[in-house]
């Protein structure tokens, strides 16, 4: 927590005195050295993304004979049906050109049958659920998310949320700071007036949200100079979430190593599409996004991990409107340059009727918070005790993957 | 400007803004000054005998600005002429009253709201068909365009109104109810043709019912195409069933999540829901002559029987007969009268109107008036403006952008009306709360901790800056003949001096004391910390 000190240590000097160059001091340099150059990115696909569009059951029949219109076909020469990765298993054809490179070089791994063990089917329950990391059964904290526990046990952890506001996964007692990326304007409050502004909260719940709102917008402007630099040179822009992972990824690379970052756009209860189609088109875009990052992070991908997770998978049998609806057990993705992947990984059962979760969706074999634990265990070196702090009461299970 | 300078700034400060006087602050001649403001001169200490006058820190003031979208000096001073119970039952009471005719004649000027919606979203859908049809692919291009911005015109027509009713409304309580449902039955604007159908939304669905019964609220939103579309159910029939928006009107609408129903529930509501859907064309579909009866068409809205499942189901443990759209009458009725529909309800209502720190008994008490009156909207919110949490609490609540872009306006111009609400659409947006525009069906989230955030509250001091500086672009009219009418935001106005000054802290006096212009005067007011609390 090198920041949180670096905050308590600025609110103490005098008003007036080179606010810029303060920032300047602060930001840039624990992202290097803290956690010991490890970072670590969670993406959140709100919604309940269509699992089995993703990571194709491909050995299944049950699962063409159930969605008739919707099935990815197996794999062929089509380019729309899927791209091969075990018997058992094909990838939407929406990451050829992005991640399946990172699966075939053995950067990226898939978790089927991943998830929380809250069947309520509801996106906000099941999203607090997994932002909150805590047990199910018995009293929850609502303002203590495990991301925000993780920054806690991190030593020299430099935690930031790319979302316009602050989610419940990075609430609770480190404060952690907060900047959409989707698109940025230039400030106009400079640095005397920023000054004077924050000298009004100084002694207010709000001073070290507002000293933070204030350091976090001179990294990221610093960051966006660089952008409109290469902009200049005729350098391809990125749009969409494309452009946004690639601010992520600088702002990982040189300031901060913990990171969070939704994307919305995946509850498709009608028209999803197949190979192609609506489904096809996010997927697209999270995949150019993904890749970005990685080839953004230049040589810190060594030390980064990616993991995408989402708040449940959709029913297996398609709906009346060639849709899916909400369903259970998802696939969670690993991604990173120190990742033992080209596999998929976990507890796996065949997909079946007679293995589905109350006769309609995945079950849940790989708890969210047993796989994020081990995963975060061999990342970080954690203690049993840290583990238990960051995931109470849960059992890590190693699952290789680092 | 060195930290030293800025010792005696009063004085100083005085000399400057003085002297910076009305060559740069554009027009200020012509402004209106609110009485007793001092206008934009400097801002003389408050005087001594009005310090006496002072009364306790749960002032006229601070309630005006709890109760209303913010306290303006005319608010304030109406309340003192009524009365804190006759203003409070005056903002309850069913019924209209005027906006201000520079209000009303914008809202009047916004003509496609007031077209009847079937004609519209006809009109609409025969452009979006004549723009598909083209095969020039230039021309389908700039057609298709055209359609789109159309959409576009509509939401922001609707938003503007809603905002123009927020800023200048007497009815504060009603408008913020309005707000508080759109939210909380909240529909996303991006989908489909939404944009055309929010305004209308709004307009018949929630404003005549948003202090009326709870039960005649929620009827009206089931019925409605915006909130069928947004949650898929005009896709729900029998054999295609889709459970999207039976959860949601249990989860988030009337029980809340645990209120006690299964995955069970969920199904049979969504096989009452059946055929209760959207036709934007003027025929009838076909269907089998018994099921001609059951048939019904109100503008958009459809419940078509040939659609529906007349098979009987249970919800709740108590069976529900098959009988067409009768049988969302019946399961509305028994959502709408569960003690967990009034528990839910009630939190809601407290915990937007008080914030995070809701007592347990206060909600208990707002739960069984809210059974007792069966669902008497403004009979609840009576309990709570009586409680002493209400009356008595010092301001504490957060408050989330568009409380605060609305009471900043408020409190900058007060019955000054804008003639352009544009600028106010786009702060919204950049801090992420624009009508509307919730893409989950769960409204934006009302904690404290959803919004103080850093990057948050970084934006909210350029937001600040930008209404303290000038007009901002609020007189700016669009059109033809773009105009922009003189203005300057009158915060060292009456409510200032007479009770927000003395709600402030030492450090932000101090900060008010460092400003270099009223341009920034302003600024530090709208980026202070108690700018930010209600």
């Amino acid at each position: 927590m090198s920041r949180r000190k670096l905050l308590a240590s600025l609110v103490l000097l005098p008003l007036g005195w080179g606010q810029a160059r303060l920032f300047a001091a602060t930001a840039g340099s624990e992202g290097r050295t803290g956690g010991g150059g490890n970072r670590f990115l969670l993406v959140f696909l709100r919604g309940g993304y269509d699992a089995a569009s993703l990571l194709v059951p491909v050995g299944s029949r049950f699962y063409y004979d159930v969605r008739p219109d919707i099935a990815i076909a197996q794999p062929s020469a089509d380019l729309a049906s899927a791209l091969p990765l075990t018997t058992d298993w094909g990838l939407h054809p929406a990451l050829r050109e992005s991640l399946y490179p990172l699966y075939k070089s053995g950067e990226l791994a898939f978790v089927p049958f991943a998830g929380t063990h809250d069947h309520s089917r509801s996106h906000f329950e099941t999203q607090d659920g997994i932002e909150l990391g805590q047990p199910l059964e018995g009293h929850r904290n609502f303002n203590s998310g495990f991301m925000n526990r993780l920054a806690e046990v991190v030593q020299g952890s430099s935690a930031m949320a790319f979302t316009d506001q602050v989610p419940t996964i990075f609430q609770g007692t480190v404060n952690v700071p907060n900047a959409g990326l989707k698109s940025l304007a230039k400030p106009s409050v400079d640095a005397r007036q920023s000054a004077i502004i924050a000298s009004m909260y100084q002694g207010t719940p709000l001073a070290s949200t507002v000293q933070e709102g204030f350091m976090v917008r001179t990294d990221v402007m610093r960051e966006l100079a660089t952008e409109m630099d290469t902009a200049n040179r005729n350098a391809i822009t990125a749009k969409g979430f494309e452009l946004e992972a690639r601010r992520v990824a600088r702002l990982m690379r040189d300031s901060y190593n913990l990171g969070f970052i939704d994307v919305g756009g995946w509850d498709t209860h009608v028209g999803q599409g197949a190979g192609t189609g609506y489904l096809a088109n996010r997927l697209d875009e999270l995949g150019r996004g993904l890749a970005a990052f990685a080839q953004e992070m230049g040589s810190a991908w060594k030390q980064t991990t990616v993991v995408v997770v989402s708040e449940f998978g959709r029913t297996l049998r398609q709906n009346g409107n060639r849709g899916t609806d909400h369903g259970h057990g998802s696939v969670y993705w690993v991604l990173g340059g120190a990742v033992r992947g080209g596999r998929v990984a976990g507890a796996q059962v065949p997909v079946q009727r007679s293995t589905l979760f109350e006769d309609r969706d995945y079950p849940v074999l790989n708890e969210y918070r047993a796989l994020l634990g081990g995963v975060l265990q061999r990342q970080y070196g954690l203690s049993a005790a840290q583990l238990e702090r960051v995931f109470p009461g849960a059992r890590a299970v190693d699952l290789g993957l680092l | 400007m060195s930290g030293s300078a800025n010792k005696g700034a009063r004085g100083r400060w005085a000399i400057a803004w003085s002297s910076v006087g009305c060559g740069v602050l554009a027009g200020c001649a012509a402004t209106a000054v609110a009485p007793g403001s001092g206008g934009v001169g400097a801002p003389a200490p408050v005087p001594k005998e009005a310090m006496a006058a002072t009364k306790p820190m749960t002032s006229d003031y601070v309630l005006v600005n709890r109760l209303t979208w913010g306290a303006t000096s005319s608010a304030v001073a109406a309340f003192d002429s009524m009365g804190w119970s006759a203003y409070v039952q005056r903002q309850l009471q069913l019924g209209s009253e005027p906006l201000p005719d520079d209000a009303q004649r914008q809202i009047n000027d916004l003509h496609a709201l007031n077209r009847p919606l079937l004609e519209l979203v006809q009109d609409l859908e025969r452009q979006r068909v004549q723009a598909d049809a083209l095969t020039n692919d230039d021309a389908k291009k700039a057609a298709q365009q055209a359609y789109q911005q159309a959409l576009n015109g509509l939401q922001r027509d609707a938003a503007s109104r809603h905002l123009l009713r927020a800023l200048y409304s007497p009815r504060q309580v009603q408008e913020e109810m309005t707000w508080f449902w759109l939210n909380h039955f909240s529909v996303h604007q991006g989908k489909g043709n939404l944009r055309a159908l929010v305004g209308d939304y709004e307009e018949t669905a929630l404003r005549p019912h948003a202090m009326g019964h709870f039960r005649d609220l929620l009827g009206a939103v089931v019925t409605h195409p915006a909130m069928l579309r947004y949650l898929d159910n005009e896709q729900n029939a029998l054999g295609h069933l889709n459970e999207n928006y039976a959860r949601e009107l249990m989860e988030l609408h009337t029980l809340g999540v645990d209120g006690g129903y299964s995955q069970t529930d969920v199904q049979e509501l969504a096989r009452v829901l059946t055929g209760v859907g959207i036709n934007q064309t003027s025929n009838v579909p076909g269907m089998k002559p018994e099921l001609r009866g059951f048939y019904v068409r109100r503008g958009l809205f459809e419940f078509n029987p040939a659609r529906h499942d007349f098979g009987s189901k249970t919800l709740l443990g108590k069976p529900v007969h098959g009988s067409g759209l009768a049988e969302l009458d019946d399961v509305l009725d028994r959502l709408a009268s569960q003690p967990a529909t009034a528990r839910f309800i009630s939190g809601k209502l407290a915990h937007y109107w008080l914030g995070d720190t809701v007592p347990g008994a206060l909600v208990q008490r707002m739960a069984a008036t809210f059974e007792k009156t069966r669902g008497d909207i403004a009979a609840v919110l009576a309990v709570l403006f009586a409680s002493p949490e209400f009356v008595n609490g010092a301001p504490h609540t957060f408050k989330d952008p568009m409380r605060y872009v609305v009471s900043a306006v408020r409190l900058a111009y007060d019955q000054k009306v804008v003639l352009n609400v544009g600028p106010m659409l786009n702060w919204l947006n950049r801090m992420g709360e624009p009508l509307y525009g919730r893409l989950t069906p769960d409204g934006y989230p009302m904690q404290a901790s959803a919004w103080a955030s850093p990057g948050q509250m970084a934006t909210r001091f350029e937001v600040a800056k930008a209404i303290g500086s000038g007009s901002a672009g609020l007189f700016k009219v669009d059109g033809p003949q773009p105009q922009e009418r003189a203005a300057f935001p009158q915060l060292s106005n009456a409510v200032y001096y007479q009770s927000m000054a003395r709600t402030l802290a030492p450090a932000t006096l101090h900060a008010l004391d460092q400003a270099v212009s009223p341009q920034e005067w302003n600024s530090f007011l709208l980026s202070a910390p108690e700018m930010m609390v209600r």
